[in-house]
């Protein structure tokens, strides 16, 4: 059990590191940058660049939210 | 060569003289305190699982996962792990991180080599095997990840193992010239410049891969094609110009700490 609390600790750390929010960001906009693909919503043109700037834009919210402090 | 060979082969190189460096700080700190040979057994043991790990997760991936859901994979994994070299590059150059320093790192780990006990087991000095064996696999695991995603989305996993070799035979060749650990090699910067890197072709691969959500299950195209990477760099660059002015606090008098966000990596 404790070899697999550390396994599983070791590639969090690796992965996530020091700060979850940036994880995050990054999985919630693909999700919104998968639905619009889903939904046909935009020419892939239009969404690539599109979804492009919006990892940007939560990249920024995270580092801002983490530095509130 | 293209362009994105280059990325690669630059990106890798910067990365594995990084890691490297942390490495070889860790290694000539129980080297030179506690004896060399348990030191360069856990140096070599570590070399045969970081082996043993690329060959065994390159051939999953590139078996298993079709290439839209591979470069979806990849990329995002590539993104996350990007963006935190990115907010560290930032946040210290912010000075709201202290900066990665290869001297006391190296004191620590003298220190902390001379005060562990005698622990022999199979006829090694388990402290030293111990350290050295975990101080090359984890800074190894990076290296191998970046080699993995940036191989198998660039196609040519070759100049991404060169490129990584180069590296650690550069830093290990100076390393023994210098006796100590390479405080001089800019490591800061050169996060930075990966973080960057990282960033740059991990939203590339990450949102062509999401075309596997398509009917077609083809990747989806960036406009420019391949030069669209090259205005991700940009644009990630100006994007941690603007954070560093916007989170830039200013210089701490010496009675004042400068606030650290996080632990040390």
């Amino acid at each position: 059990m404790a070899f697999i609390r550390g396994f599983a600790r070791f590639w969090y750390d690796f992965i996530v590191g020091d700060d979850w929010k940036i994880a995050v960001a990054v999985v919630a906009t693909l999700l919104v940058a998968a639905a619009l693909v889903v939904g046909s919503v935009l020419p892939t043109l239009m969404l690539t660049p599109l979804a492009g700037v919006l990892l940007m834009l939560a990249f920024a919210i995270a580092l801002v939210i983490d530095t509130r402090r | 060569m293209d362009a994105a060979v280059w990325g690669l082969g630059v990106a890798v190189l910067a990365a594995s003289i990084v890691e490297m460096v942390e490495a070889l700080t860790i290694v000539m700190a129980m080297g030179m305190t506690r004896g060399w040979r348990s030191t360069l057994i856990g140096v070599a043991a570590a070399l045969a699982a970081l082996a043993g790990f690329t060959a065994a997760a390159g051939y999953a991936l590139a078996t298993w996962l079709p290439e839209a859901a591979l470069q979806l994979t990849i990329g995002t994994l590539l993104l996350i792990f990007g963006l935190q070299w990115l907010r560290k590059a930032i946040l210290r150059s912010s000075g709201r991180k202290a900066m990665h320093d290869e001297d006391q790192i190296f004191a620590e780990e003298v220190s902390a080599a001379r005060a562990a006990g005698a622990d022999k087991r199979m006829g090694l000095d388990w402290f030293s095997f111990v350290v050295s064996f975990k101080g090359v696999f984890l800074e190894g695991v990076e290296v191998v990840f970046i080699v993995i995603t940036f191989g198998l989305s660039a196609r040519n996993m070759p100049v991404a193992i060169a490129a990584a070799v180069l590296g650690a035979v550069a830093v290990l060749g100076v390393g023994i010239a210098a006796r100590g650990p390479l405080s001089r090699v800019p490591e800061n910067t050169l996060k930075y410049g990966v973080g960057l890197m990282l960033a740059a072709f991990g939203t590339y691969w990450a949102i062509e891969g999401l075309g596997v959500l398509t009917a077609d299950h083809e990747s989806l195209g960036w406009p420019g094609g391949d030069l669209a990477i090259v205005a991700l760099l940009v644009a990630w660059y100006l994007l941690s110009q603007i954070m560093v002015r916007a989170l830039r606090r200013p210089v701490a008098t010496p009675t004042v700490a400068v606030p650290r966000v996080s632990e040390e990596v």
